[in-house]
């Protein structure tokens, strides 16, 4: 075999494995979660807003710190109001950023007083005074929260306290468990957004009411 | 000079060790391309330094082959070291050797993350460090064997 002819068929030999693995691997590739991981996508008690008989649950896993996470609430509003009373959002902490921990610690302890989504909008929209290059302050958010119209000593009583430890606990053990490696992602009736995006995330939204509805 | 070099049969070894090493870097770019776009594992920053030394090797080589000139081993030798070290630094990253200091970003990856590992100790940087190293030793070989004829 001459040079060139060896050099070709290699090539050409790269070229088809690599055409071959990818026609393997999206065959394989599953649309949903499998059936033992479904229960991790729910905890009783998860902020939840949206219709309450709404068949279409969209299941956040989300990072207070997290600029993807900012830029995508609006977004989920959105839908939530386009599809009035068919779609709700469930959020589930999944503290990826440094010093996040605490932060969604106090952001259950606002749930607690019914405040979690006052809490987020207002962690959301002052993201740049409380992270700083990727690393949470606490502190910062803190005093964020406290200006929203709560009880002040039970929240420092209650984002440390062992209840909601034990329910950020939860979130972490269910975010491994449906192997949420970035944030936010997100699963619609058990099925997870695979190719991120806003108009990805739309279109698996609107293939669950077509199903459900 | 053309005259006094010998023909390109008598060089066939270092043809074949040059051409190896476009085989290798052509594979690692196949490779690394299958995880990142069709697995869509998170490419972190140190993965693209490396993957900076690696792609032009696939197009930079066939020139060196076709027609062979031994030089381009001069042209690939910098990248190849740029993408070991890369490579070694990252490796030691993963195995704790050096802390990884600023977490990044939702988009970004921390470079210390292992997605994915074969027979127990080769991940991905792992896989890259043997790929430059395995490299690095065949340009030496091709430079070796390849007996250039002085006057």
């Amino acid at each position: 075999m001459n040079n060139k002819t060896l050099f070709i068929s290699v090539a050409a030999l790269i070229g088809i494995i690599f055409i071959g693995a990818t026609a393997v691997y999206k065959s394989q590739q599953t649309t949903s979660v499998a059936s033992e991981s479904l229960p991790a996508l729910e905890r009783i008690g998860a902020p939840v807003k949206g219709g309450n008989q709404a068949k279409v649950t969209i299941v956040e896993f989300f990072d207070p710190a997290c600029g993807t996470c900012r830029q995508f609430y609006p977004l989920l509003n959105n839908l939530i109001k386009k599809y009035q009373g068919k779609v709700n959002v469930v959020m589930r902490y999944a503290p990826l950023h440094q010093g996040s921990e605490d932060v969604v610690k106090m952001l259950e302890a606002a749930h607690l007083q019914g405040q979690f989504w006052p809490a987020v909008e207002l962690l959301f929209a002052n993201q740049q005074r409380w992270v700083e290059h990727h690393v949470s302050n606490p502190t910062h958010a803190l005093a964020g929260i406290k200006t929203l119209p709560l009880d002040q000593a039970q929240l420092d009583k209650d984002w440390q306290s062992n209840k909601v430890a034990t329910i950020i606990a939860q979130d972490i053990q269910d975010g491994k468990t449906l192997k949420v490696r970035a944030t936010p992602q997100f699963f619609v009736n058990g099925k997870p957004l695979i190719i991120f995006g806003y108009d990805e995330l739309v279109k698996l939204v609107e293939e669950a009411i077509a199903e459900a509805y | 000079m053309h005259s006094t070099e010998k023909p390109l049969s008598d060089n066939r070894k270092s043809w074949l060790l040059l051409f190896f090493i476009w085989v290798l870097a052509t594979s690692g770019t196949a490779i690394s391309l299958f995880f990142s776009e069709i697995v869509q594992l998170p490419v972190c920053v140190l993965c693209w330094y490396q993957r900076i030394a690696l792609y032009p090797l696939v197009l930079m080589l066939p020139l060196g082959l076709f027609p062979f000139d031994i030089n381009a081993v001069r042209y690939i030798t910098p990248l190849v070291i740029f993408g070991w070290l890369a490579a070694l630094f990252h490796v030691l990253v993963v195995a704790g050797f050096i802390p990884e200091s600023a977490q990044p970003c939702v988009q970004g990856v921390p470079c210390s993350e292992i997605h994915f590992t074969l027979l127990g100790f080769l991940n991905i940087p792992m896989m890259s460090l043997l790929t430059f190293t395995i490299i690095g030793l065949l340009i030496v070989m091709a430079k070796k064997s390849f007996i250039r004829k002085s006057t």
